[in-house]
């Protein structure tokens, strides 16, 4: 190993998110790593990976282009430094929460596995920190989505039978009541129902 | 069993993945009692480590990659078990339309010792100018693409390792690389030598059975502890994965089949392209077709049977491409993974089956490592 501090080990994201890469990206520096490169584009991949010389190699696992990292094991030409996978076989723990959390990580052959740990660690509770993101954005607009076809539902029904708003919603909740369903669901079939009667 | 067995599945969207697909799809598995979750994968790496942490039960998984697995080459061991092939053959090497200009210039190009030789010449050539060494691509170091193009080129007289370049690149991204000139060649499963060939910037050179009359290419694994904890649950996987392969290969579902594997959740690419690749009758270039019916062998003279004989000869690839060296417990191990004990518990039926069958050089049948790999000029010796 060319770096004799942890911190000066070279890193290189393999991710075609940018956002999750950032976030990761994030972390790794404020535990102090300050070379820390992204790959995005994953056209002549070892070309780059290469170029860029790495001791630490992290890739998401929805990139079909690990299979070419997975080369890098081979002992040929094409391959300069003998890569590992990272995985650590006294803890099988380890390898499942990567795979669990959607990342892996590659690391120059010869390396002292229990000195890169932390990095990995770190890695997975980004990648689940950005997932956990995605799934409150998710969340978030589709809550938005439902509120918007409750509004316009409820437009209808004050319109078609003169009703004030608080009524119209309450004609709703009470349909939605009787019928076992939620709200939204009887938003919808308003929604559908007024156009077929335009 | 009681109830229904919940058994997670992961493949890689290919036409040989078909038994699996189809099984699952009109009910085979599930007349077996078996609730069959199909998980779509993107890389190989992520199929293996699935099924080695537990997240699949089993896999859609190249036979090389069992082996491997098993013998913990490239990766942590994980003892696998095949008790089933799911394809035979199905590659093909496909170069660009430049380089396919280039060896029909140097020699006829339709047997592969001829098509070798003439890459050899232009490997020379390049070499004497002083241009970049050629660049082949395959989808991964321990399938029967690199295999079979490593076969090939050595033919020749090329040195695979030192006279040009073999990289790993996922299939969907081969085309594209062909088209750009960043590769001169590929060895890939179907459907996507045809696709380069409709895109129009590449020419189907061989079929992967010319270069291997019989090369056992995907298995269904499992981990070795899930077959000995519940000996149940793989036999009626294997009828339900049996069934499949029976309406796969029966003309008469040759559309329906087409169609169902064409869908976004399963292949994923023209129904017509599918059914070129069931038939064995592909389009090499432009208006130029070849038929062979051993293209893609699903379950034909008894090809589902796993053979340890099998094992054996991917071992022998894997020792003389310097992927592992041989010791005579690691070839034991080799020759465990496929388990015909299982299938003919499952499948009563007799089979037979052939030897895997070269263009050129000796035959494993009768020989040791040693002495077939002395019958070879290029690669490592026992």
């Amino acid at each position: 190993m060319r770096a004799s501090d942890i911190r000066e080990l070279k890193i290189v994201i393999v991710d075609e998110s940018p956002i999750r890469s950032l976030i990761l990206q994030e972390g790794l520096r404020e535990a102090g790593f300050t070379q820390v490169e992204r790959i995005g584009e994953m056209h002549n991949l070892l070309k780059q990976i290469y170029a860029i010389d790495p001791d630490v190699i992290l890739i998401d696992l929805e990139n079909p282009s690990r299979d070419t990292l997975e080369q890098m094991f081979q002992v040929s030409r094409a391959v300069r430094r003998p890569i590992a996978m990272f995985v650590d076989q006294s803890d099988a723990d380890s390898i499942q929460a990567s795979v669990d959390a959607g990342v892996s990580a590659y690391i120059v052959d010869g390396l002292k596995k229990e000195r890169i740990k932390s990095i990995l660690d770190l890695c997975v509770s980004r990648f689940k920190a950005f997932s956990k993101l995605q799934d409150d954005l998710e969340r978030a607009k589709s809550d938005l989505e439902e509120r918007k076809t409750i509004e316009r539902a409820k437009g209808i029904l004050m319109k078609a039978k003169k009703l004030s708003e608080e009524d119209a919603y309450k004609l709703m909740r009470g349909a939605a009541m009787r019928e076992n369903k939620k709200i939204i669901e009887i938003a919808r079939s308003v929604i559908t129902a007024a156009e077929m009667f335009k | 069993m009681t109830g229904e067995a919940h058994v997670k599945i992961g493949f890689i969207p290919l036409v040989d993945a078909a038994a699996l697909l189809i099984a699952t799809h009109k009910g085979f598995a599930k007349a077996e009692g078996l609730d069959v979750e199909l998980i779509r994968e993107v890389s190989w790496a992520n199929v293996r480590d699935k099924l080695a942490i537990g997240r699949f039960d089993a896999a859609h998984l190249l036979a090389p990659m069992a082996v491997a697995s098993t013998l913990g080459l490239g990766h942590v061991r994980v003892p696998l078990i095949a008790p089933i092939n799911l394809a035979m053959n199905g590659n093909a090497i496909a170069v660009s339309t430049a380089l396919h200009a280039e060896l029909a210039a140097e020699s006829e190009v339709a047997h592969p010792a001829q098509t070798a030789r003439a890459l050899a010449k232009l490997v020379a050539r390049r070499r004497a100018e002083g241009r970049e060494p050629l660049t082949f691509g395959m989808t991964f170091p321990f399938s029967m693409h690199n295999y079979q193009l490593r076969f090939w080129m050595a033919e020749g007289g090329i040195d695979p390792d030192e006279d040009l370049r073999l990289i790993v690149l996922p299939p969907p991204y081969m085309v594209e690389n062909l088209a750009r000139g960043q590769l001169d060649g590929f060895c890939v499963g179907a459907p996507w030598s045809s696709v380069a060939v409709d895109a129009g910037v590449g020419v189907i050179l061989h079929f992967g059975c010319e270069i291997f009359a019989r090369a056992p290419e995907k298995v269904l694994a499992l981990r070795e502890s899930v077959a000995d904890d519940d000996p149940n649950l793989v036999a009626a996987l294997l009828r339900a994965l049996h069934k499949g392969a029976a309406f796969v290969d029966d003309p008469q579902n040759l559309d329906e089949v087409s169609q169902m594997l064409s869908r976004p959740e399963y292949v994923g690419v023209d129904a017509e392209i599918i059914r070129r690749v069931l038939t064995g009758h592909l389009r090499i270039k432009a208006r130029e077709e070849r038929a062979d019916a051993d293209y893609l062998i699903i379950s034909k003279d008894g090809a589902m049977r796993p053979d340890p004989w099998q094992a054996e000869w991917i071992y022998a690839q894997m020792l003389r491409w310097g992927q592992t060296r041989y010791s005579s417990e690691m070839a034991d191990r080799a020759k465990g993974v496929l388990r015909p004990d299982l299938f003919d518990a499952a499948i009563d039926r007799a089979h037979s089956q052939r030897e895997i069958g070269a263009f050129a050089g000796p035959s494993l049948d009768g020989r040791n490592y040693a002495d077939y790999l002395e019958g070879f000029a290029i690669g490592q010796r026992v």
